[in-house]
């Protein structure tokens, strides 16, 4: 079985899934968020050039490439993560429901409100679980003991964890297993209750099971977020995303439907980082 | 030859190869250096050895044949419950009270103006300032660190109290405020403990990963949210262990609180009576006229040791405090 062979079986497979569970298909696809002629750089080294792209609503976009290539700066850019890295500058727009993120009025607190972050590596805070998933609610305000509750245990119940916290809501988060504490930051990440959530590699530092788990809550997540997901792993990328961009060295090389861009790529550079010839 | 021996891997072994120890310069250098270096490790060791074992024989059991220990003079129990320290007058009281009341109302002050300021400090500097404004600001709190503490006496003395205190609480609150007074010990005490707080907190706080920053900043929260309910909890063990090193500084320093509060032991919690605390009256007795082996000259071991149980526990507490913190992020 050749390897593009297999990445269509990867994508058959999801498809089955996705009917079994009557997701609704991808081509009804609205735009979440419109980036257009992105320039970004850290100091004087520029990172990102002229990059323009959609991201579709409630459905899983996909960043691929090698490392340096962009695509975690891209991801970072579209809630505006880079602002905190001294050194940052960016030209062109970031258009979020049509509206300029980096307008001089945006309030960033609010914009990343809306606009979730998932990273690599888990950072639970070190604190309870409870106060955990109650950091968002509460730094916006939230006081109420029992809406913070209710927040909470939704919270955890989308992250696919309540389960297995349930009954020790008051126990240190740093007590939880590496895969409990990446789904716990999904939980706090939703407990703001945003419309997309960006995920920065958020299962290369977990074992397999723990991956397969994220990767299904990420399958549950579709249908009421739009995620934007940074992955190294093409499997992963063919096994959950709709929409696949490929970047190298700052530039976006190509974004399609996943199984269009896994299948039939259309340029060069595609074919051969999809097909292990680099990278 | 070495070629040769790479290519055939066969060559027999050399006969008559020895490898017993020989003597060599390259191994006379190596026991040298050794010696050396080991030496020196020991030093500070055998001081502190030397330091515990002289509290010893002087305060609690004297080796010496004819002379007696401190502790064999006055019941610890007198040491510890008689309210009134004498040794130099006729009717001695060997009370540590009014020596520790005194001690720990000033380094209370001192702690109360200095920790908070400390680490409102840090806090700046780690979370708020430009990395240049650090870059500067470092250099002047070890600048501040590096002023001689009778210095800060003398300012105690001749300005935090005429100009400071008695403006504020004799004029206007009609509080007496003797010109030796505990208060403005405490004020730079608290001024002097500033760099050591703010240098440690800092470091603590820029310990806290970037990433949990990063993901406080992603949920919506602010700086002041992210400084205050995230970096801080996080930073917490080691903010603490800075504060008990602080106050241990404060209970240890000398110069400036036997120049600015006085030498009267006095039991009472009045910041603006004259007080001596542990380390100024040890100063007192050493630069006077006291005979070795009398008891005022014992007593100054007495209360050594005291100051030294009780500044290394607080070093222990903090020591052990700053372990638990370097478990939690590596």
């Amino acid at each position: 079985m050749t390897i593009m062979q297999s990445f269509n079986e990867l994508v058959h497979q999801r498809q089955q899934r996705e009917s079994a569970k009557r997701i609704r298909p991808v081509e009804t696809e609205v735009t979440k968020l419109d980036v257009r002629n992105l320039n970004f750089f850290y100091g004087e080294k520029q990172a990102l050039f002229d990059v323009s792209m959609t991201v579709a609503e409630r459905a899983v976009t996909a960043f691929i490439g090698p490392s340096g290539c962009g695509k975690s700066t891209f991801l970072r850019a579209l809630n505006r993560m880079n602002d905190i890295i001294e050194g940052a500058h960016h030209n062109g727009t970031v258009l979020l429901e049509g509206q300029e993120i980096y307008a001089p009025d945006v309030d960033v607190v609010a914009l990343r409100k809306r606009v979730g972050m998932v990273f690599q590596k888990s950072t639970p805070f070190p604190k309870s679980i409870f106060d955990n998933v109650a950091y968002g609610p509460k730094i916006a305000g939230q006081r109420n003991y029992k809406t913070l509750s209710e927040i909470v245990e939704q919270s955890l119940k989308r992250a696919a964890l309540w389960d297995e916290v349930k009954d020790r809501l008051q126990d240190s988060a740093l007590a939880l297993s590496g895969g409990q504490q990446q789904r716990l930051c999904i939980a706090r990440a939703l407990a703001t209750n945003p419309d997309v959530i960006l995920m920065d590699e958020p299962a290369s530092a977990l074992d397999p099971a723990s991956t397969a788990r994220i990767e299904d809550l990420i399958f549950e997540l579709k249908q009421n977020y739009t995620i934007v997901i940074v992955t190294h792993n093409m499997q992963q990328a063919a096994r959950i995303s709709d929409w696949t961009a490929f970047f190298y060295q700052g530039y976006l090389i190509e974004k399609d439907h996943t199984q269009k861009l896994f299948t039939t790529p259309k340029k060069k550079q595609t074919e051969d980082y999809i097909t292990g010839r680099f990278g | 030859m070495s070629l040769a021996n790479v290519a055939s891997p066969l060559t027999p072994p050399k006969v008559g190869l020895r490898l017993q120890k020989q003597f060599s310069w390259v191994r006379a250098r190596e026991a040298g250096v050794r010696a050396v270096l080991v030496s020196c490790a020991s030093l500070s060791l055998i001081t502190t050895l030397a330091i515990v074992y002289m509290f010893f024989t002087e305060a609690v059991y004297a080796v010496a044949p004819g002379s007696t220990a401190f502790f064999q003079d006055v019941s610890l129990w007198d040491f510890l419950t008689d309210t009134e320290w004498s040794p130099q007058f006729a009717d001695k009281h060997f009370g540590i009270l009014p020596l520790l009341c005194g001690t720990f109302v000033i380094a209370g002050i001192g702690s109360l103006i200095g920790l908070p300021i400390g680490l409102a400090a840090a806090i700046y500097l780690s979370e708020y300032a430009k990395p240049r404004f650090r870059r500067a600001m470092k250099p002047v709190l070890e600048v501040l660190a590096g002023i001689p503490s009778v210095v800060y006496g003398y300012f105690a003395l001749v300005f935090v109290t005429p100009y400071v205190l008695r403006p504020i609480f004799q004029s206007l609150l009609h509080i007496d405020v003797d010109i030796f007074n505990a208060m403005s010990a405490g004020v730079v005490l608290g001024v002097m403990i500033i760099p050591t707080v703010c240098s440690l907190s800092e470091d603590a706080l820029r310990a806290v990963p970037r990433g949990l920053r990063e993901a406080g900043y992603a949920l919506g929260s602010t700086k002041y949210d992210v400084s205050l309910k995230v970096v801080v909890p996080a930073a917490l063990s080691g903010i603490v262990a800075s504060f008990l090193l602080a106050i241990s500084r404060a209970i240890g320093e000398t110069m400036a609180v036997s120049i600015a509060a006085g030498q009267m032991p006095r039991l009472s919690l009045n910041p603006f009576r004259s007080m001596e605390t542990m380390t100024a009256y040890i100063v007192n007795i050493s630069l006077g006229d006291t005979p070795a082996g009398t008891i005022e000259y014992k007593s100054l071991y007495a209360v050594g040791f005291t100051l030294f149980l009780i500044t290394l526990g607080m070093n222990v507490l903090a020591q052990r405090v700053m372990k638990r913190f370097r478990e939690v992020y590596e």
